[in-house]
C-alpha cells in the first residue's frame, strides 16, 4: 500500500512533467510568447494608459477631476442605476432560473429566447424602443406626461435601461448550473415536510450560492458600465442625467483628456475588483464542486 | 400503514407510463416492484410519494383518499436512487432537516433532535460520521444516511427508488441484507423499485411485476419464480429456453416432437410458446433416442456442483438456436460431454403459454 502511495507521489502531475506528453521548447516558448505579446498589447497596456494619462498632470488635478460636483453626481448616479438594477435582476434572475430549470410549461424555450434578448440586441436599440415608448411622443408618453412623470431623459430613464441591458447574467448563469444539480435534493426536502420557502432557503440557495455571487459580480460590473443604452435615454444633462461612462465621453469630446482618463480610471478599477472577486468566486466554486466529486 | 392504489392512470406526451394499475401493499410488508427500465414502477412509486400526479385513479393511504394531499402532508419517507443528500449540510444536519423544519408548535427542542439524530445513526452505524459532509463518504454510506434521514420524520411508509442502483455489486449485495435485517427491525411499510430480479427476490416479501405500465404478477419470490403466470415472467425471472409450438391434445408439439407440459386449459391447435429454465431440460446421447431436439455442445461451463451447457441446435422451425441446459457435474461425466459432442436435448417439462402479441416478451431469452 505504501508502495503505491509512493509512486502515486512521485508520478507526474502536469503534462509539463511528463517527457512524453511535453511539447518542443520551440512550440512552447512561441505559444507562450504570441499569448503574452497579445495580452500586454490589447490589455495589459491600454490599461496602463488610463492609469498614466490620468496621472498625467499631477495628483492634485487627477483628484479635482474626481471630486468635481458633476463626476460626484455621474458617479451618485451610476451607483444609484446599479443599486436597483441588480437586486431587481437578482430577485428574477433566481426566479426564472428556478421556473426553468425545475418546470415543464408551454413557452418555456419562449421565456428562455426573452431573457437572451438583451445580449442579441444592440444597446442603443434597446435605449431608442424606451425612448419609443416613454418619450411625450411615444406610446405612453401623453399618459406619463398628464401625470407630472418623467422617464426619458430623466433617472428613470436610465435605471430601465440598465435593468435592461443587465437582465440576462443572473439567470443565465443559473440555469445551467441548477439544471446539472437536479432537483432530487429538494423534492428530498419536501417529503421531509419543508415548505417551500424552507427548501429555497436552506437547500436551493447554499446550493447555487457561488454562481448566484457569480452571475451578480458580472451584473454589477455591466450596470455600471453601460454606455450605449443609457446614452440613448440620458439627454446628457450634466450634473443630473450623466452617468460615468457618459461623463469620460462628455469630457473626451470637450478634450480634457486627462479628466477623462482620471475618471475612466475609477471604472476600470472598478473592473479590477470585479475580476478579483470574480476569480477569488469561481475559487471556491470549483473547490466545492471538487468536494462533490470526491472519488466514492 | 397500508397503501392502495386503484386504476392509476399516468401518461408523459404519447408514453403510456402507468395504464390502469390497482395494487395493495398491506402494512409492514417489504414489496418489491420489479421491471425493466420504462416499466413505470419509478412513476408509480414516485405517484404513491405525491412527487408526481397521476392523470386518473386514486392513492389511498390508510384507506384514506391521499389524491389531494400535499407530498409533504404525506408523511412518507423517500429514498433516491442517487442519494439526494444536502451536500453543504453534515451528515448530522442531513438527519435532523426533517424535524427542524417542523411547524414550531410541533417541532422537538435541539436536545430531543440530539439525540434522535444520534438514535438514528447507530441504527444505520454509521453515528461516527455525525461531523461528516456527504462528499466524504462512500456511496454505501450515502444511502444509509439518507435512509436514516428519511426514518428521522417517522414516517408511515418507507418508498425506495433503486436504493442500491448506483452501488458496485460488493456493497449491493451487503446493503440489501442490511435492508432487510433492518426491515425486520423497524416493520414500516416499504416498497422498494428495482430492476434487478435477484435482489427484488432475496429481500422483499414480495414481488410485483411490472411491463409497460401494467401489473403482470404479485406474489411471493417463490411464487412468482415457480410459477410465472405470463411469459413475460418466465423471461424476466432467470435464464429460460424459448420454443415455439402448437397444443396437441395433452402434449405440446416443438419441430414435430410433442412434449408434455403444464398448462392444463389451451385448446387443441394453439399456437404456443413454450418456456423451460436451463435445468428443465435433459441431454441424452447415444442413437437410441429419436425423441427431443438434435443439438451439438459448443461450450461446457462447469461451477461448483452445477455445470452450464451451451449448445448450438439443429436448425428447426419454433427450436432457438442456442439452447442452455444445466445439468449436475457428475452427469455432465456420465454422459461424457465435451465440446462438440453431438446430443439431443429432452425437455421434462414446459410451461407453455397462448403466443403472445410481439413485445410482451421479456427482452433476451437466457440472460
Amino acid at each position: 500500500m505504501s508502495a503505491i502511495a509512493l509512486n502515486l507521489h512521485a508520478a507526474p502531475r502536469h503534462y509539463e512533467d511528463n517527457p512524453a506528453t511535453r511539447e518542443t521548447p520551440w512550440i512552447k516558448w512561441s505559444i507562450v510568447g504570441v499569448s503574452l505579446l497579445f495580452f500586454a498589447l490589447f490589455l495589459l497596456l491600454p490599461l496602463a494608459t488610463v492609469f498614466v494619462e490620468g496621472l498625467k498632470k499631477g495628483w492634485d488635478a487627477y483628484l479635482a477631476a474626481l471630486v468635481e460636483p458633476d463626476a460626484l453626481s455621474a458617479v451618485t448616479l451610476t451607483l444609484l442605476a446599479a443599486v436597483i438594477a441588480v437586486p431587481l435582476n437578482l430577485v428574477f434572475g433566481v426566479a426564472a432560473a428556478w421556473a426553468i430549470a425545475r418546470f415543464e410549461f408551454r413557452g418555456k424555450q419562449f421565456l428562455i429566447t426573452l431573457i437572451d434578448l438583451p445580449f442579441s440586441v444592440s444597446p442603443v436599440i434597446a435605449g431608442l424602443i424606451y425612448v419609443l415608448i416613454f418619450s411625450t411622443h411615444g406610446w405612453f408618453g401623453t399618459w406619463f406626461a398628464d401625470h407630472n412623470i418623467k422617464i426619458i431623459f430623466a433617472v428613470p430613464g436610465i435605471v430601465l435601461a440598465t435593468i435592461f441591458v443587465t437582465f440576462p447574467f443572473v439567470a443565465r448563469e443559473l440555469i445551467p448550473l441548477m439544471q446539472a444539480q437536479g432537483k432530487d435534493e429538494e423534492e428530498a426536502a419536501i417529503v421531509l415536510g419543508a415548505s417551500g420557502w424552507q427548501t429555497f432557503w436552506h437547500v436551493t440557495l447554499p446550493n447555487i450560492k457561488w454562481g448566484l455571487i457569480y452571475g451578480v459580480v458580472l451584473c454589477n460590473a455591466r450596470a455600471m458600465g453601460e454606455f450605449g443604452a443609457v446614452s440613448v435615454v440620458s439627454g446628457h444633462i450634466r450634473g443630473y442625467t450623466n452617468t460615468l461612462p457618459l461623463h469620460i465621453e462628455i469630457l473626451y469630446n470637450e478634450y480634457q483628456l486627462s479628466a477623462a482618463f482620471a475618471v475612466a480610471s475609477l471604472l476600470a478599477m472598478l473592473a479590477l475588483v470585479t475580476l478579483v472577486i470574480k476569480s477569488w468566486v469561481e475559487w471556491q466554486a470549483a473547490r466545492a464542486a471538487s468536494d462533490d466529486l470526491r472519488p466514492e | 400503514m397500508s397503501i392502495k392504489v386503484e386504476g392509476i392512470q399516468k401518461r408523459f406526451g404519447n408514453f403510456v407510463a402507468l395504464d390502469d394499475v390497482s395494487l395493495e401493499f398491506p402494512t409492514g410488508e417489504l414489496v418489491a416492484l420489479l421491471g425493466p427500465s420504462g416499466c413505470g414502477k419509478t412513476t408509480l412509486l414516485r405517484v404513491i410519494a405525491g412527487l408526481e400526479s397521476a392523470d386518473g385513479g386514486r392513492v389511498l393511504l390508510e384507506g384514506e383518499d391521499a389524491s389531494d394531499t400535499h407530498v409533504r402532508e404525506r408523511n412518507v419517507g423517500f429514498v433516491f436512487q442517487h442519494y439526494a443528500l444536502f451536500r453543504h449540510m453534515t451528515v448530522f444536519d442531513n438527519v435532523a432537516f426533517g424535524l427542524r423544519v417542523k411547524p414550531r408548535k410541533e417541532r422537538p427542542s435541539e436536545a430531543v433532535i440530539a439525540k434522535k439524530v444520534k438514535q438514528l445513526l447507530e441504527l444505520v452505524q454509521l453515528d461516527w460520521l455525525a461531523d461528516r459532509f456527504p462528499s466524504q463518504l462512500s456511496g454505501g454510506q450515502r444511502q444509509r444516511i439518507a435512509l436514516a434521514r428519511a426514518l428521522a420524520v417517522e414516517p408511515r411508509v418507507l418508498l425506495l427508488d433503486e436504493p442500491f442502483g448506483a452501488l458496485d455489486a460488493k456493497v449491493r449485495k451487503e446493503l440489501r441484507r442490511w435492508l432487510r435485517r433492518l426491515h425486520d427491525e423497524i416493520h414500516v411499510t416499504s416498497i422498494f423499485v428495482t430492476h434487478d430480479q435477484e435482489e427484488a427476490l432475496e429481500v422483499a416479501d414480495r414481488v410485483v411485476l411490472m411491463n409497460h405500465g401494467r401489473v403482470e404478477q404479485v406474489g411471493t419470490p417463490d411464487e412468482v419464480y415457480d410459477a410465472p403466470k405470463t411469459p413475460f415472467v418466465y423471461g424476466f425471472l432467470g435464464a429460460v429456453n424459448l420454443f415455439h409450438g402448437r397444443v396437441d391434445g395433452n402434449h405440446v408439439s416443438v419441430a414435430n416432437h410433442a412434449h408434455p407440459h403444464l398448462s392444463a386449459d389451451l385448446p387443441h391447435g394453439e399456437e404456443v410458446v413454450a418456456f423451460a429454465r436451463p435445468h428443465e431440460l435433459d441431454i441424452v446421447v447415444g442413437d437410441a433416442h429419436s425423441h427431443g431436439i438434435g443439438a451439438t455442445v459448443t461450450r461446457i461451463l462447469g461451477f461448483g456442483s452445477q455445470a452450464r451447457i451451451e449448445l448450438q441446435s439443429e436448425h428447426q422451425p419454433g427450436v432457438p438456436d442456442q439452447v442452455e441446459v444445466e445439468l449436475p457435474r457428475t452427469r455432465v461425466r456420465e454422459l461424457g460431454l465435451v465440446e462438440g459432442s453431438r446430443v439431443r436435448v429432452v425437455p421434462s417439462q414446459l410451461a407453455v403459454f397462448s403466443r403472445p402479441a410481439a413485445g410482451a416478451l421479456a427482452t433476451g431469452t437466457a440472460s
